[in-house]
């Protein structure tokens, strides 16, 4: 007799099916057993034999290979030719499944004769682990086992992980310094549209003019000039300010309290951030600081009615080290390397993932936005958004909020010129954020944590969006491969400055990639994953009433005016201002005010009970059971919870294969017409029937008809308390004698 | 009651054949979401309507079935607006509050018509189900055909028969059991089975030919009694197919079925039935999901829990119940996916047993993901085999706190909306019959889900199957992709598991129904846009060949290609959708 707990846990091996047709494997079997390097990247050390252990039931076990370190990753090459290398129908050009980028390192662990420490760079011992398991900051988790390896190999294989993975360096360490001198300044190839990349006055000029604003451009910093002289390197070359600002402003702190021109609602009123101001305490600066944050917010005002709202976020929103200390908490929990662990985790996971408050803290980003939507739409008020550093909370919120209420953002390449604008330009410290160089201190997830609030928007309002979750798992996985100029630099400063230096000792003008050349990780088939079946794209009869209707652009939303539009004058504001300078501020982040709950709801249900209209306002519930966990990035790799056959890739697949369906039936309509052959293409039809995709497709493997089901190994004995209820029967009766029988009640 | 038929009709107000108006009164309404409307409410024989005098505001359309308890609150003289009326609680996860004027007992008549409509049975009058006078086209009693439904499965066969049952007052009329046994041998099992519920066979593999078997626990009792009868007949199941082993699957929690024995019950010891494995699947008894669902309603209404919403839904634990009992029958539906016939028993076979064996031949069996398979498998698993509906629902009865209630076919309904939310593809109905099937769970409007096990009286009532047939369309899910002779595991881990927020929450405006949804309506926009196609080219090459046809200088090569190709094309289509 066993329960439960004795029960499970025991894997057989399933056989395997592959997405291709049978006859492709084996082919190419060729042993090589060196990775396809990139250009610029080079061997440090490698270790051999090496096993790489897996508890996927798929692979029983471990395989034996290869461990390389170069510039670019740690690589473990298999020496038997795995079929999954073979039939993955999306896979990375960059990189591949036993691949890990530097960069993409999380932890590392060192497994010493059973205990499992964490290795830190300071920490660095002679006596090499037996094995190493790598965390990724991808989710995934890798674990190889050095005991087969020559000593010495082995020691030197760890030693040179740790050292290029784990230890700072300095910027011109990053790989893509190394690989943009060897590849061919590629010509850019532009399709339309195009993404606006805001290095340029052509593309500032053209997001003014299609959002219809009237800032002022600055030209002032065009050659860094104000980025070099006054300390303050967030600045882009070109931005736009409030016709009120004169140039000599940007002077007085350091460029801070400057409004910079985000976006501008249909009705005029628009959208500004900046920097606070320093904190001080003497009472003459502060005076002098009062006057002229009262001047910026008078100019904001000016814009458009005379109205202006400033949003403190550094008062209201969570710190950068409260964002990394959840974030490094939530992790944690996909992070595993252990059947048992996982299900045991799994009965407090609710309440673990709620301690973590990272789901909470997405809730209160995208609260914020509401709220400042809500300003802009409702009451159509200027708003200026203030941040300590100006270049965090700030990108998350005014990006969020643009979001919500232009819908060009919502296609792949306005959604890439709106990060591009925001925060690459916008001046985020990708480079400390991202923790690139290995100094832990300034590091915090931000831009990830706009893409959670994006991708809440997006599993909310699935037509809505043109790009597909794959697209923003794919995206959230580029930051850590360094590769990219998007997300190496601390600014668009020191971008434009370290490419000059480089271009000078190279001796011919460098060019880091962007991330937005897709081509550059994926082939044409695997970049259809990346966008949204589901979505339609606004039809043109839609297009041209609207520009018939002028001047009611469709993105405006008529609510029920009951009450007469508040206006936030300026004076109002003077109170909230004197507080904000005072030097003290009070985290009240903990709990979101009352009123401004209340106020957000009305909003959020007066939009909800409009008919929905995917090309207009969209915004997010905000409900505990609607604010959900990322599973395609966070699970995609644990296969316990890989559901095959499942999930709602199985819809949009439907949808797409009709999709196709159409379109063949359309050309075949074109062709008739024109009098062409009327046979009909025999298409191949894969017969798909015993493969089963799983839940978290493009990212794991496929099953055949046949294999084991995760069944919970752990279960509650004791830890779930019923109290006396679980003692008692179901019945009350005694069971003594078989002549009673309960009669029948009719 | 002929003083409905002299009321002036109510514009909005259905009624039902056979329903009757019984009072009207102004009243008012305490809405959680709105507050307080001013209204009337409408009592029939049948419902509780509300009708409020702003036309924009929501109507209350509540069947008195689902009302479990009815409260005065206030008194007289209590202080306070609208402090005085009656609280209404419900069985379907909502409470209505209702405030009357203070003067003059004006709630005494509407507690006391209340009282008498909602609880008929305390008053020794008939539940609406008997006075309904709907007609359907197809009678739904007709659905389930119990030698029917076997002979599909392939049965009778060589080892196992039909026989009428006579040894089981809660069993249905037609039992299959081994050819082995001699209907002597079974007799003598029921003598060890509680109330006889015996082992009988409920699904077969098509191809394996394991089985699954329920049953009720054995009477082991403290003494540790054995049967040898018993003990014999498990062993002719498990040589059926050639299994060396038979799994056992005891749905309670180890230390319950251990506790079982002070009151007579028990599980098969190993010395006693050598070639069995017994595996307890710790699935609690009906009194801890009975609080675990009170436990949720507490989070979810009037007002969903914001601020720790995850924490409070785990300590409901409804979702961690829900989680054993999926687990529970992947473990059944593996076993015999691999070849083993299992048993399957908690104490008496009605509850936990009802479960697990419905759930994993939904796995198993693709018959049961269609409409029609679903509706057999409930009348099956659930109707005919004596889940205590009567007694876990509380039909008519005024006794509220009756511990003999329970929703566990609330939560087997939630572990099957799990795991069409798990496979959205595999099942041919949508969320929306799952729903209705539960509001009929207690409107008391249908006979199906009233008694406690199959009875001769419910033909005097009309099925909800009857009714659910005569809409269809509306139950069918548009993505089903027929996949038979295909097992389904969802998997059974929190990470997957969520709450069915458009059930249970479903009262809070603010969950959004969208209806149709998205997702189901771009598709069938996009099949609307393939049938449309598909006529312009059917009509363009028809206009071809009739051109050709008149055109006698055409080829005739050409002729017949070009009228062949229409069939070829939509032929081509049909079987890749």
């Amino acid at each position: 007799m066993f329960s439960l707990g004795s029960n499970g846990g025991k894997y057989t091996k399933p056989s395997f099916v592959s997405y291709v047709n049978p006859e492709q494997k084996g082919n190419d079997a060729l042993q090589e057993k060196n990775p396809v390097f990139l250009p610029g990247e080079v061997v440090f050390c490698s270790a051999s034999p090496v096993l790489k252990c897996t508890h996927d039931d798929l692979l029983e076990g471990s395989i034996m290979g290869t461990l390389f370190c170069t510039n670019f990753r740690i690589s473990f090459v298999s020496d038997q030719v795995l079929l999954e290398d073979v039939v993955q129908p999306f896979r990375n050009r960059l990189y591949g499944e036993n691949d890990i980028p530097l960069t993409c390192v999380d932890q590392i662990y060192g497994d010493y004769d059973e205990k499992r420490k964490l290795i830190t760079n300071t920490q660095m011992k002679n006596k090499h682990p037996n094995g190493i398991i790598v965390h990724c900051k991808d989710l995934r988790v890798f674990q190889f086992s050095l005991k087969l390896a020559k000593e010495e190999a082995a020691k030197k294989i760890f030693q040179g992980i740790v050292r290029h993975s784990l230890e700072p360096k300095s910027l011109r360490c990053i790989f893509a310094f190394s690989y943009c001198e060897n590849i061919a300044g590629a010509p850019e190839t532009q399709n339309k549209p195009r993404t606006l990349m805001f290095e340029n006055i052509v593309d500032w000029m053209e997001e003014m003019k299609r959002t219809k604003g009237n800032c002022k451009l600055l030209e002032i910093n065009k050659d860094f000039t104000i980025s070099q002289k006054v300390l303050f390197d967030r600045l882009p070359q070109f931005f736009f300010i409030p016709t009120n600002v004169l140039e000599k402003d940007l002077a007085a702190y350091q460029g801070k309290g400057v409004p910079i021109w985000c976006w501008s609602h249909h009705s005029g009123c628009a959208l500004f951030k900046t920097a606070s101001l320093p904190l001080v305490q003497e009472e003459s600066f502060l005076r002098a600081q009062k006057l002229y944050m009262e001047r910026m917010l008078n100019a904001v005002a000016h814009n458009y009615l005379y109205a202006v709202k400033a949003v403190d976020l550094s008062e209201t929103l969570p710190s950068i080290q409260d964002i990394q200390q959840s974030y490094s908490r939530f992790k944690q929990n996909f992070l595993i390397d252990n059947i048992g662990e996982f299900w045991i985790s799994d009965m407090k996971w609710f309440s673990t993932l709620e301690t973590t408050r990272w789901l909470s803290i997405i809730r209160q980003c995208l609260h914020k936005a509401v709220e400042v939507v809500e300003y802009l739409e409702k009451e159509n008020t200027n708003i200026l958004l203030i941040e300590d550093g100006g270049t965090d909370l700030s990108c998350v919120i005014s990006s969020l909020v643009q979001l919500m209420l232009d819908p060009h953002y919502r296609t792949l390449t306005g959604f890439q010129s709106l990060v591009q604008k925001e925060w690459v330009v916008g001046g985020h410290n990708f480079l400390e954020r991202c923790n690139h160089l290995n100094n832990k201190d300034k590091e915090s997830p931000v831009f990830l944590l706009f893409l959670e609030c994006v991708w809440q928007l997006l599993q909310q309002h699935s037509l809505a969006f043109q790009f597909s979750e794959t697209y923003l798992t794919v995206l959230s996985d580029s930051i850590s491969v360094a590769i990219f100029s998007t997300f190496i630099f601390s600014s668009p400063y020191q971008r434009v400055s370290s490419m000059k230096t480089e271009s000078q000792t190279h001796g011919s003008l460098l060019n880091i990639p962007s991330v937005w050349d897709w081509s550059l990780q994926f082939d044409c088939k695997s970049q259809e994953f990346l966008f949204n079946p589901l979505y339609r794209e606004k039809s043109k009869q839609e297009k041209t009433r609207n520009k018939n209707q002028r001047p009611k652009p469709i993105r405006q939303l008529s609510l029920p005016n009951a009450t007469p539009p508040k206006k936030y004058f300026f004076k109002e504001e003077t109170e909230s201002l004197r507080k904000m300078l005072r030097g003290t501020r009070i985290s009240r982040w903990m709990h979101l005010s009352d009123s401004a709950q209340a106020s957000v709801w009305e909003f959020y249900n007066a939009w909800q009970q409009k008919p929905l209209d995917y090309h207009g306002l969209l915004l997010p519930d905000l409900d505990g059971p609607a604010i959900r966990l990322w599973m395609q990035r966070y699970l995609r790799w644990i296969p316990e919870v890989q559901i095959f056959g499942g999930g709602d890739i199985t819809l949009v697949n439907k949808i797409t294969s009709l999709s196709q369906e159409l379109e063949e039936l359309r050309m075949e309509l074109e062709q008739q017409v024109r009098q062409a052959d009327p046979r009909c293409k025999s298409t191949e039809t894969v017969n798909k029937s015993t493969i089963r995709m799983s839940c978290f497709f493009p990212f794991a493997s496929c099953r055949s008809g046949s294999f084991k089901p995760a069944i919970p190994t752990s279960h509650c004995d004791g830890e779930m308390d019923m109290g006396h209820l679980a003692e008692r029967e179901d019945e009350d009766t005694e069971l003594t004698d078989n002549s009673v029988i309960r009669g029948c009640a009719d | 009651c002929n003083s409905s038929l002299r009321m002036e009709p109510v514009p909005g107000l259905p009624l039902l054949p056979g329903e009757e108006r019984v009072i009207d009164k102004e009243i008012i309404y305490m809405c959680p979401f709105s507050g307080a409307l001013k209204g009337k409410v409408f009592i029939t024989n049948y419902r509780l309507f509300f009708k409020s005098t702003d036309m924009n505001k929501s109507v209350l359309d509540v069947p008195l079935g689902v009302i479990s308890r009815i409260e005065k609150v206030g008194g007289a003289t209590s202080r306070g607006e609208n402090s005085y009326g009656l609280d209404i609680t419900c069985k379907d996860m909502r409470n209505l509050r209702f405030a009357l004027k203070q003067e003059g007992h004006s709630r005494r008549d509407m507690f006391d018509i209340l009282f008498r409509y909602a609880f008929p049975l305390s008053s020794n009058q008939s539940l609406f189900a008997f006075l309904n006078q709907e007609k359907f086209e197809e009678n739904g009693w007709d659905i389930y055909d119990p030698v029917q439904e076997f002979s599909r499965q392939g049965l009778p066969n060589e080892k196992w028969r039909i026989t009428a049952n006579e040894l089981c007052e809660t069993y249905p009329s037609k039992l299959v059991v081994p050819c082995k046994a001699t209907d002597e041998d079974l007799r003598k099992v029921a003598a060890f089975r509680s109330r006889s519920r015996i082992p009988v066979l409920s699904w077969i593999h098509p191809e394996n030919q394991a089985v699954i078997v329920r049953c009720s626990q054995p009477l082991v009792g403290m003494s540790g009694k054995r049967s040898k009868d018993d003990e014999r007949y498990l062993e002719i199941i498990r040589e059926a197919n050639g299994t060396s082993r038979l799994t056992i699957f005891d749905a309670r929690p180890n230390v319950n079925a251990v506790a079982n024995k002070a009151t007579g019950g028990g599980y098969e010891g190993e010395d006693s039935y050598q070639n069995a494995d017994l595996v307890f699947l710790d699935i609690h008894n009906i009194h801890v999901m009975r609080e675990s669902l009170r436990k949720l309603k507490d989070i979810v209404y009037p007002n969903v829990e914001e601020s720790h919403w995850l924490s409070s839904l785990e300590s409901t634990h409804w979702l961690e119940h829900i989680k054993l009992v999926l687990a529970g029958a992947i473990q059944v539906a593996d076993k015999v996916w691999s070849g083993n016939s299992v048993l399957v028993h908690c104490s008496d076979g009605w509850d936990r047993t009802a479960q697990l064996t419905s759930l994993a031949m939904l796995m198993l069996d693709g018959y049961y993901r269609t409409l029609r398979g679903f509706l057999v498998l409930v009348e099956k698993e659930w109707l005919s085999f004596g889940h205590k509906f009567a007694s876990r629902i509380g039909h008519g009865d005024k006794n509220h706190a009756d511990a003999d209630r329970s929703p566990i076919f609330v939560q087997f309904i939630d572990c099957v909306w799990q795991m069409t939310k798990q496979f959205p593809t595999a099942f041919e109905f949508n969320e929306r019959l799952l729903m209705v099937i539960l509001d009929h769970l207690y409107s008391c409007r249908f006979g199906t889900f009233l008694f406690n096990c199959d009875s001769e009286v419910k033909t005097k009532t009309v099925s909800l199957w009857s009714f659910i047939n005569s809409d269809q369309a509306s139950y069918i899910n548009p993505f089903y992709a027929v996949e038979n002779g295909c097992v389904l595991y969802p998997v059974a881990s929190m990470r997957h598991l969520e709450l069915w927020v458009t059930y249970y929450i479903r009262w809070n405006p603010r969950v959004r129904h969208q209806h149709p949804n998205p997702m189901e309506q771009r598709y069938s926009e996009l099949l609307a846009l393939k049938a449309q196609y598909l006529k312009k080219l059917e009509e363009l090459q028809l206009s071809d060949t009739a051109v050709h046809l008149s055109n006698s200088s055409a080829p005739p090569t050409h002729l017949t290609n070009s009228s062949a190709s229409p069939t070829q094309l939509v032929t081509h289509l049909r079987t890749s959708m």
